[in-house]
């Protein structure tokens, strides 16, 4: 992402170099300033004003909502200041959610990227059909959360569902994914690690392909075994791909939610601080107030992890 | 160990391999690429499968693989249920209009901002990447009363217009316009051509590959989007295929439905995954921006 703030002109093919623009007059601002002041306005402005109505402004409203002791549709609403905030940080069902979103992050992060570590190995190597494979496996990630979560409904399911069936060849009987609310938890998160490991497995493949072959000779050279490579070389050298993975898998798994409604509509030991901010508005409750305070604290996480991956690029472009 | 380290092909492909060691290496190398493959395609096929089976295949405790028949029965019966074409002609038309106005005012907004002069395009860029970082989730309330007070609930442009703002894109394709030879673009100025004429003939012809990445994650987008549509519709004739399968999942709570279910499921997977097998290189480029490049 450091490539993203940096200026037109750093980045030149490197065939043509840039030339330093001299404008053609030294009149202040002639007709042809105005002109692409102009085309620049008719070209960018319907973007630049979306975002500003439906990403920028949601962020105030939001805050400004989240004083507020609303229900949804109702005409009027009662400024209560930081009182949904409180209630936030002292309500026991906050405790809940927090642990449920920790473990649904961690857990889901943890697996996609491990699984995915896994694939690139498996991936990297060239035979044939590789290529397809690669494409296969990243396949669930650009699927319909909802098809994704009704396919793993009826897998789960405790009578019909294929994964009651293999148990009962070896006389299992199922876990009840959908009645115990920590096995609900298990089963969102395995569904979620399903259609992301594939994603993980992409970017982790580029990170072994950008592995220098010199580095892996030379371990070879030094007698260095399959194992002790892996450790001591291929594993550091990833380190900025499992950073940037790390952050990128973070901020989605906050903003997960298809997998989590069509899987387990009530949020019973699946309720994330995404699916509660949904919950409290739309969910039945219709307290648009709270369910403001949740996604403010939502969006200040957000920024948080997103400060802290900026800081961290930071450093590491310095000391290339 | 399923490991193995990159490099080991290549040393052994300078070096001539004994048949025996082949063999290995072959099982090897394919086991679990194979082994991969199935963890993500099984569950696709038995969707697939499940979707022509009759509710008593379904509920039996032997498990048969193959349907007896390929007679549609359960997607009939998910068309009675809800307005099944509808919803499928809903989600192509948010689709194809969403994402076809999402790809042209990205290609508008980079064009403007790498080849017209105009203060400031530095932080308008930052302030346009910044909502990369807002998640639809976090603007949904305030977005939900501001469209529903317009009278958004309920139409088409209610669904597509908050998502028409696209930094994705504008990122995108900002970062490929920089690298094109800015010596055409001086040279097509020099005869005249204006700002319009420089954009239809020559950015937009020769960065097709890159819109068309776009176009393929805006289109993929589109189709999936759910938590928004699901807020702003609630006229089952005016949904689009995720929220409507939604309805469809909370209307048949039995476990004979699930027939019925896999085969709304088949409606809005298979769509997806023929695009992405016939373009998959340039799906794959665009979903992993920014992580593969440095």
């Amino acid at each position: 992402m450091s490539s993203v703030t940096s200026a037109p002109v750093s980045t030149p093919p490197p065939t043509t170099v840039r030339p330093v623009r001299t404008p053609p007059s030294r009149r202040r601002f002639g007709a042809r300033e105005r002109h692409d002041f102009l085309v620049f306005l008719a070209l960018a402005a319907p973007n630049i004003l979306v975002i500003v109505a439906f990403s920028y402004r949601p962020l105030l409203s939001n805050v400004y909502y989240s004083t507020l002791n609303w229900t949804l549709g109702a005409a009027t609403a009662v400024p209560v200041g930081f009182d949904n905030y409180v209630r936030f940080f002292t309500s026991p069902d906050t405790a809940e959610i927090a642990r449920v979103t920790a473990v649904f992050t961690v857990a889901t992060v943890g697996g996609s990227m491990l699984l995915g570590l896994l694939i690139a190995l498996v991936l990297n190597r060239k035979v044939r059909g590789v290529g397809f494979a690669r494409a296969a496996v990243f396949s669930p990630f650009v699927l319909s959360g909802v098809g994704v979560g009704l396919i793993w409904v009826f897998m789960f399911d405790p009578t019909v569902g294929v994964i009651a069936a293999v148990l009962r060849t070896v006389d299992l009987p199922s876990p009840q994914w959908f009645n115990d609310p920590s096995l609900s938890l298990v089963m969102v998160i395995i569904v979620y690690v399903w259609k992301n490991m594939g994603y993980a497995a992409v970017i982790y493949l580029a990170g072994l392909q950008a592995v220098p072959r010199d580095l892996l000779e030379a371990a070879a050279i030094d007698g260095a075994g399959r194992l002790r490579t892996f450790r001591s070389i291929i594993l550091p050298m990833l380190s900025p791909t499992t950073f940037f993975l790390l952050i990128t898998s973070v901020l989605n798994s906050l903003q997960a939610f298809d997998i989590i409604r069509i899987m387990t509509p009530l949020g019973r030991g699946t309720t994330t601080l995404i699916y509660d901010a949904y919950l409290q508005a739309f969910g039945g409750y219709n307290r648009a107030g709270y369910s403001a305070t949740v996604s403010t604290v939502l969006f200040g996480l957000l920024v948080l992890f997103t400060a802290i991956q900026m800081l961290v690029l930071e450093r590491r472009v310095h000391y290339r | 160990m399923t490991m193995s380290a990159p490099g080991h092909d290549q040393a052994t492909r300078t070096h001539p391999l004994a048949p025996r060691s082949l063999a290995a290496a072959a099982v090897g190398s394919y086991l679990p690429l194979v082994l991969a493959v199935a963890v993500v395609a099984l569950p696709l096929v038995w969707m697939l499968l499940s979707s022509f089976k009759t509710p008593g295949e379904l509920v039996t405790q032997d498990l048969a693989v193959l349907p007896h028949s390929l007679a549609p029965d359960n997607y009939l019966q998910a068309a009675r249920e809800v307005p099944f074409v509808r919803l499928f002609v809903n989600s192509v038309i948010v689709t194809v209009i969403g994402a076809g106005i999402k790809v042209l005012l990205a290609i508008f907004t980079a064009y403007a901002l790498v080849f017209v002069r105009f203060p400031a395009k530095k932080l308008i860029f930052a302030a346009i990447l910044v909502t990369l970082m807002v998640p639809p989730q976090v603007s949904l309330l305030p977005n939900y009363i501001l469209v529903t007070g317009l009278g958004g609930a309920d139409t088409y442009w209610g669904i597509i217009l908050p998502g028409l703002g696209t930094g994705f894109g504008t990122f995108l394709l900002r970062q490929h316009f920089m690298t094109l030879p800015i010596s055409i673009l001086e040279a097509a100025e020099i005869d005249g051509a204006g700002h319009w004429r420089r954009l239809t003939r020559i950015v937009i012809p020769i960065s097709a590959p890159s819109i068309v990445t776009v176009a393929l994650v805006s289109i993929v987008f589109e189709w999936n989007d759910y938590l928004w549509p699901l807020v702003i519709v609630t006229d089952p004739s005016m949904m689009t295929l995720p929220v409507g399968l939604t309805l469809l999942s909370n209307t048949e709570s039995d476990a004979l439905a699930y027939g019925v279910l896999m085969a709304g499921s088949v409606a809005v997977i298979v769509p997806v995954l023929i695009v992405f097998a016939s373009l998959q290189r340039y799906v794959i480029a665009g979903l992993t921006q920014g992580a593969v490049k440095d």
